[in-house]
């Protein structure tokens, strides 16, 4: 410690220099992680809220946007609830609208049809549940869009009239569009096709012959792990458990590849770069390590030194970037998708400050190859 | 200018009396392979006495370097011993020997070499570290006896070469090692610093009984050495004549 600190503070400007870098890093570290949350909150935060375990698909269908392709009935819905370890199942509608609200602004919505009063059911922050033909229990982020309780929503194209009743806890946001709940019989006539212009009338739902919806939405018994296979045979499905089911809705694994990938490179980078300050750094003090070594320091002394100036560095500059990251995300505008969130952002840190380490001690190393011997004879 | 007399080479003064600090013993190493091979050290013995000031001079390549490489135990010869302190260095592992050089040598390298993010102070302080010496280390009574007290809170950048110099000998003595090694001191001094360094090199082994091997080709400060001693093709011979 007495040499790496006093070389710190002596060579600040290199240090500065490098921990200018590191921190740079830090930050656009932050960001990253920031908005790949933001992006999965945007893309699946509807799923994520919900109580579900498992979701049952047609047998198949297509994975990407199997949401809205797939379509299951009521034999597959039974099939489901007889399973073992199933706690609970529920047919769940999943489709895109377009809408107009009735202060004329055109929002998109992702209509989720389920069941009300079954463990589907939101949880809401304000306003009543589900229940109504008409009633629809809205994403609490769609307040943004100017959509407050009461607001009457009109479907493009068939004029259908949906009531907004009540607000989700928190985002619930499903292909970066706001989802809107509502009864899965409601959702089954806008899907027929045959819903008439106006507020859906009970007449007109008990008519219906719309049995179908998209998905079977399963919940395992707690402590249980139901067998998917086994009910995807009884049943003729194909089941995803729900984080695999986030592939399923659309853009999510294409936006998550392309921030990883990023990140991945972001590590490699810091790594990289500080392997190498620390190569030249090392290569710069080898004479001087070599009077060292003459003088009698072991190795190990000298090896210790050289990963502790690194960890200073890494630690001191990392911690900086993080704060200034956190700080820099916090003032991001609320159009952009952007979560700061702590699991994630310590991940980063560590990482970071983990791989940097790991570059530099490679770099370090070198010092147990320096010959005392170069301490005789001239400076060169 | 008068010639004095030079005891034959490798025998000290008076080493029926004193157990000598340093040793060497027919010492032979070979330097390189094949057509590049050099004979660097040709069977050579030394004897140096505590407190005694031993130079060492040559041409460049006549074996100088690998003398000083060979007793400082930064190396070991092809063949002979070297007893340091009545310890045989071919008895100990390369992380003892270095364990060793830190309490029983203290080096002198060319141009003072210290650590250029090191104050005055903080260089004789990291060697007491390194040596484990006592938290209550002092270094500014070290640095008042090489006359550089007034310069212990200065970085080597901001030194003469001479103060470098003199700062390098007090880092050579901090650990109280008996055997001193001195690598060409005066290589970038002009020829009054020079004098002034040799002769505070002069002072400091005969204070503390430091036994001091110096290496160099300056020929104006031999004078201050007890004895001298000329190296020419790995042999260690008494010079016909030496002004004194």
């Amino acid at each position: 410690m007495f040499l790496a600190l006093r070389e710190l503070l002596f060579a600040r400007g290199r240090f500065g220099l490098m921990g200018g870098v590191i921190a740079l890093i830090a930050v656009l570290m932050v960001m990253l992680s920031g908005l790949s949350s933001g992006l999965v909150n945007d893309g699946v935060s509807g799923l994520k809220s919900m109580p579900v375990t498992s979701f049952a698909f047609d047998q198949g269908t297509k994975t990407d946007n199997a949401f809205s392709r797939s379509v299951v009935d009521e034999q597959q819905l039974a099939a489901w609830r007889g399973q073992e370890g199933v706690a609970a199942a529920g047919m769940m509608g999943v489709g895109m609208a377009n809408a107009t609200t009735d202060n004329g602004k055109q929002v998109d919505l992702t209509l989720f049809g389920v069941e009300p009063g079954s463990f589907l059911e939101p949880e809401r922050s304000e306003g009543a549940a589900l229940g109504d033909t008409d009633g629809i229990v809205v994403s609490s982020t769609a307040k943004a869009e100017g959509i407050h309780l009461g607001t009457v929503v009109t479907l493009d194209r068939i004029d259908t009239k949906l009531r907004v009743v009540g607000f989700t806890e928190g985002q619930a946001t499903f292909g970066h569009v706001d989802v809107a709940y509502l009864p899965l019989k409601t959702w089954q006539l806008i899907s027929s096709g045959k819903a008439a212009a106006g507020t859906p009338a009970e007449s007109q739902l008990s008519a219906l012959d719309f049995k179908t919806a998209s998905v079977v939405a399963v919940q395992a018994g707690a402590g249980t792990k139901p067998d998917l296979a086994a009910g995807d045979a009884a049943a003729g499905t194909s089941s995803k458990s729900l984080s695999a089911a986030f592939n399923a809705s659309p853009g999510y694994e294409a936006e998550t590849m392309t921030l990883s990938m990023i990140q991945v490179f972001l590590y490699a980078i810091c790594a990289l770069v500080v392997g190498a300050f620390f190569t030249v750094w090392t290569i710069q003090r080898k004479h001087e390590i070599a009077i060292l070594r003459a003088i009698g320091a072991s190795t190990g002394y000298l090896l210790r030194d050289g990963v502790v100036q690194a960890a200073i560095l890494l630690v001191g500059f990392t911690g900086l970037g993080v704060a200034a990251g956190v700080g820099l995300g916090a003032a991001m505008p609320d159009a952009m998708p952007f979560a700061l969130e702590a699991t994630p952002i310590a991940i980063a840190t560590a990482l970071t400050m983990g791989l940097g380490l790991i570059g530099a001690a490679v770099a370090i190393v070198r010092i147990s190859r320096i010959n005392p011997l170069d301490a005789l004879g001239g400076q060169r | 200018m008068t010639a004095s007399p030079i005891n034959a080479a490798g025998t000290a003064p008076d080493s029926s009396q004193a157990p000598a600090a340093l040793s060497i013993r027919n010492a032979v190493m070979e330097l390189g392979d094949g057509d590049t091979k050099v004979t660097a050290l040709d069977k050579v013995s030394l004897d140096v006495a505590a407190g005694e000031f031993v130079a060492i001079a040559g041409p460049s390549g006549s074996g100088k370097s690998s003398l000083l490489a060979v007793a400082g135990a930064l190396t070991t010869p092809d063949s002979g011993t070297v007893t340091i302190n009545g310890q045989d260095l071919s008895q100990l592992s390369k992380g003892k020997r270095a364990a060793f050089r830190l309490t029983n040598i203290g080096f002198v390298f060319q141009s003072g070499n210290l650590i250029p993010a090191l104050t005055a102070a903080d260089q004789l302080r990291l060697v007491n570290l390194l040596a484990g010496g006592p938290r209550s280390f002092d270094p500014h009574a070290l640095l008042e006896s090489v006359g550089m007290a007034h310069r212990a809170a200065n970085r080597p950048g901001q030194l003469s070469g001479g103060e470098r110099q003199r700062i390098g000998i007090a880092r050579a003595l901090v650990t109280g090692a008996k055997l001193l090694l001195v690598d060409e001191p005066t290589a970038a001094l002009d020829r009054a610093r020079s004098r002034e360094v040799v002769e505070l090199l002069a002072r400091q082994s005969r204070e503390h009984g430091v036994a001091t091997v110096m290496v160099t080709h300056d020929h104006d400060v031999l004078g201050y050495c007890d004895r001298v001693l000329e190296m020419v093709d790995g042999r260690l011979a008494a010079p016909a004549a030496v002004t004194a």
